[in-house]
């Protein structure tokens, strides 16, 4: 799905992971396969797929948390497999995450302060107090929060939604141009999680990036421009949101999607089916030699050879 | 993907303020209630845990004893300075042995022995327990697994034997040599604890932030995982310093401590060379082994109480 | 009435004083009725699911009570409810699929949790097969670890085992929480077979999931802050919510269909209020955009429909 320009923010490129297992690293366990997408300023792109999907790793391998086995990553069109200290650290000051769990994401035994001060030796060092101190502020503003409320207290002493508004405060302290956004919202209540979507797409306005990782695909829905579809490491289905959820072509989309539990209407009443394999694993694995074929414009689907 | 319904997270135990509601309006907030750390929290349980005050007052007692015991006697160690085979009196504390030495001064001398050599051997084994264990658990991967083997390899050392071989080598030992055997050789139970505390601590997020925020590695290792584990290690250190302790003494006991000097270990190697017990001379190997016992049990007593002052769950509220 | 509970407090102590998760509710469960339970974190929906089997060591029964077929529960004492657990009513708490023990075959594990009934396996062999193969899993089960199960077939399994007895009431804490989103759909669908078969009579339903409980229950109770707020049957309270807190509930809930450049969902802002020590009065006022004076004073709970129940003097 490489669209016209000829340098994305953002670019994978027929990226693969693969991970070694079992005692001195002999088996091996292929974790994404071949997937290539772009993100552009301003655009949300959703990675939607289930446990085992591959998702996370890919948000890993976009923020060097990991390395990719094959294919490259390029941040302005330069490869991010290569960046090394200052190079890296720049890359870092450009590109940060955020993850599922607001309350394993902060040291718990200092206080939020601490997760902001970190950046402040690698980023703002030549910054005077008061200085730093306004831009701390005003990034905090900026996620809706009030300084006085949040500052000085422990992780334990704040709600998941504040905690996963002021990691997006300190993403942005760095003025960063792309987000990883890894199942934020969902260890939060159902009454703050769309108050932080909502952040997202307010930042989307501001020109940001943001690759939302998500098994829910409501929440891709309302959210994204763009939304990949994954499946055990592979790309199935992508293309614009609108495409890609209002016309899904491929079966394995198709099942995600009628597995939705909703409020508008509800499962269509047929018996459960006897046997012992649910959902995904109900459908046919898709042949080994399939790529992606452009069905309609902006939507690509995985098929296998005709 | 679990949802949690954290109803009541660890801040229900832990003293927790609740900020008011952050209203977009500027609602009321509510006063936040009183706001206890959690270091004061772990001192509040800690005056009250009796087995922590019991083994830490039994061990400071004798710790006392051993710094100021030499001053209150004034009799050489190995001097022969009254009756051999006395009872117990009121010139001879604790009475002498079979040489006429006094057996209280050799108990305090031997006291301050037993701490050197616990406090050295057990620092230097925690060192390298700690160093090997935060590697390894931390980075994972080709280096966990060569330095897993290492420590398995030192663990299955008969430290006996090569100590044995050792001893042939040098004539003459000091306290420090019998320091540096004991940490070089305890280690690994400490690294293998270690790493398995770093395991899960390395897989929590902060670490991935710390790491997005451009920390070294080394840096997360001393500042964000090791003071998360501080209770952890404190505990390591004072399980190490009684295994130290107690192998001190049974070195010593079989003749392998260091050649000069006096320990609790080599009062009780005389007391059985020279036939203490069939003689009846009960002064001279009591001390000692009541001594031994009770700082090394005073110590893993005082651990067990330590534990359930750090761990809200095993507390009996 | 299968189950009615009345009035029920529970408190858990702490250091700082009680909490007062579950502060006077009452609601029933009528025969054969699937009831979902559904809130946010804090609201109480975990501690009523425990408390109705009695099995946290901190939690303080005060006051209420809870009558199952006719049958006082004696929710007040561990000892006196082990007759009624596992027979009569059965919980399958949160994160069961995750505390299997993992060095039992799931056949020894049943097994020890029957003898410890004191029912016979070998006796209900045959019925354990045949039901493990209604919910779409092979005989073969009971000879693997658990780590040999994904969690789709954990969770059927622990379904399986908590209706061994036939309970009359089934308690499910968040079963589909952890699970993919197709997997989520098989587990509920197999929670509403149960009941067709009749493996169960009634069941309570808890979780923060509003959906899923649109797709399987009768009726849905939405508690706040250790109290009802409004309870209705499934396809009212999701289409004509009457409490304000159920109204922004599900106005926040981005639903298939919802785009963020149509139309901008809003949450509920702030939060619960501290069940240490709770405000008097209505405890959604501070975040109720319709509160007034007269909310200082405890809503009663009233019903306004057949089956609809709500607490809120504007609702009434």
């Amino acid at each position: 799905m490489l669209e016209g320009g000829v340098t994305a923010l953002l670019r994978l490129e027929r990226v693969s992971k693969v991970f070694r297992t079992g005692a001195l690293g002999r088996g091996e366990l292929t974790a994404v396969r071949d997937v290539s997408f772009d993100v552009e300023p301003g655009e949300i792109v959703s990675l939607i797929g289930e446990s085992g999907s591959g998702k996370t790793t890919i948000g890993r391998m976009i923020l060097r948390l990991t390395r990719a086995t094959s294919g490259a990553i390029s941040f302005n069109g330069a490869d991010i497999s290569s960046f090394e200290g200052r190079a890296l650290n720049a890359y870092r000051g450009e590109v940060q995450g955020v993850f599922q769990d607001p309350f394993s994401s902060y040291n718990p035994i200092f206080t939020v302060d601490h997760t902001f001060g970190m950046l402040r030796r690698g980023y703002c060092a030549d910054l005077t107090s008061p200085d730093w101190k306004g831009k701390l502020e005003a990034s905090i503003t900026a996620v809706s929060l009030d300084p006085e409320h949040v500052l000085g207290k422990y992780p334990h002493q704040l709600s998941g939604g504040q905690l996963q508004r002021l990691l997006i405060a300190r993403a942005l302290l760095l003025d960063i141009r792309i987000l990883v956004a890894d199942e934020i919202i969902s260890m939060l209540d159902a009454s703050t999680r769309v108050d932080v979507l909502n952040l997202l797409g307010d930042l989307k306005a501001r020109g940001l990036g943001v690759v939302f990782v998500t098994h829910d695909l409501s929440l891709g829905y309302y959210i994204s421009d763009k939304a990949v579809i994954l499946r055990s490491g592979v790309v199935v289905e992508s293309g614009s949101a609108e495409r890609v959820f209002g016309n899904p072509l491929h079966a394995y989309t198709r099942m995600l999607l009628g597995s939705v539990a909703q409020l508008e209407e509800r499962w269509v009443d047929d018996p459960a089916p006897a046997d012992d394999r649910e959902g995904e694993a109900r459908l046919p694995p898709d042949p080994p030699d399939a790529v992606l074929v452009e069905a309609e414009p902006n939507h690509f689907v995985l098929q296998g050879p005709v | 993907m679990a949802v949690t319904d954290p109803e009541y997270p660890a801040s229900v135990l832990v003293p927790e303020a609740t900020a008011g509601p952050v209203l977009p309006g500027g609602g009321p907030a509510r006063p936040a209630a009183p706001r206890r750390s959690g270091r004061r929290e772990a001192l509040h349980f800690a005056f009250r845990n009796k087995k922590l005050l019991i083994g830490l007052g039994t061990v400071c007692f004798f710790l006392l004893l051993a710094i100021a015991g030499p001053y209150l006697t004034s009799y050489s160690p190995t001097a022969t300075v009254g009756p051999p085979h006395a009872h117990p009196s009121s010139s001879f504390w604790f009475g002498t042995t079979t040489f006429g030495q006094d057996v209280f001064s050799q108990f305090v001398h031997g006291l301050r022995a037993t701490f050197i050599v616990g406090l050295l051997g057990g620092s230097l084994a925690a060192l390298i327990g700690m160093v090997v264990g935060f590697t390894a658990g931390y980075r994972g991967g080709i280096v966990d697994e060569v330095l897993t083997m290492l420590t398995n390899v030192v663990l299955v050392i008969p430290t006996l034997a090569v100590l044995l071989i050792v001893a042939a080598y040098l004539t003459v030992r000091g306290v420090f040599i019998e320091a540096l055997f004991i940490g070089l050789t305890s280690w690994p139970w400490a690294a293998r604890a270690v790493r398995a505390q770093t395991f899960s601590l390395t897989s929590r997020e902060f670490v991935d932030v710390a790491r997005l925020s451009g920390i070294p590695d080394r840096s997360i290792i001393l500042r964000e995982i090791a003071p998360n584990m501080s209770s952890y290690l404190f505990m390591t250190f004072i399980l190490l310093f009684g295994g130290a302790v107690l192998i001190a003494a049974t070195l010593d006991f079989i003749g392998l401590g260091p050649t000069n000097g006096m320990s609790l270990g080599l009062m009780m190697n005389n007391a059985v060379l020279w036939a203490a017990l069939q003689l009846g001379m009960w002064w001279w190997f009591l001390p000692p082994g009541l001594g031994i016992m009770a700082i090394v049990g005073g110590l893993y007593v005082m651990n067990v109480g330590l534990d359930e002052v750090f761990n809200p769950k095993l507390r009996d509220t | 009435m299968a189950l009615a509970v009345d009035d029920l407090k529970v408190y858990y102590r702490t250091l700082q004083g009680d909490v007062r998760a579950l502060d006077g509710i009452s609601f029933g469960v009528g025969d054969g009725e699937i009831v979902g339970l559904a809130g946010e974190s804090g609201c109480g929906k975990s501690t009523l699911g425990k408390s109705l089997v009695r099995l946290d060591g901190r939690m303080r029964y005060v006051e209420g009570h809870v009558t199952l077929d006719g049958e006082e529960l004696p929710v007040w004492n561990t000892n006196d409810m082990n007759r009624f657990r596992f027979k009569s009513i059965s919980l399958v708490p949160q994160y069961a699929m995750s505390a299997l023990n993992p060095t039992r075959r799931i056949g020894r594990m049943i097994e020890e949790v029957l003898e410890s009934k004191g029912v016979s396996f070998e006796g209900l062999s045959p019925e354990i097969e045949r039901r493990l193969e209604l919910v779409g899993l092979s005989a073969e089960v009971l000879g693997m670890f658990p780590i040999e199960l994904s969690g789709g077939m954990k969770q059927r399994t622990v379904l399986v085992l908590s209706t061994l007895l036939n309970p009359s009431l089934l308690v499910a804490d968040e079963i589909t929480s952890a699970l993919d989103v197709s997997t989520q759909k098989a587990v509920a669908r197999a929670l509403v077979d149960f009941r067709r078969r009749g493996f169960v009579n009634s069941m309570l339903v808890i979780t923060h999931d509003l959906a899923i409980l649109h797709e399987i229950s009768d009726s849905i109770v939405v508690m706040y802050a250790g109290r009802l707020a409004e309870k209705a049957p499934a396809e009212t309270l999701v289409h004509s919510p009457r409490h304000p807190y159920t109204q922004l509930l599900i106005s926040s809930l981005p639903m298939m269909g919802a785009r963020f450049s149509e139309r901008r969902l809003t949450g509920i802002p702030g939060r619960p209020p501290s069940l240490l020590d709770p405000p008097a009065g209505c405890r959604f006022r501070d975040r109720c955009p319709v509160a007034f004076a007269k909310c200082a004073e405890q809503p009663p709970v009233v019903e306004v429909d057949s089956g609809h129940q709500v607490a809120c003097w504007k609702a009434a």
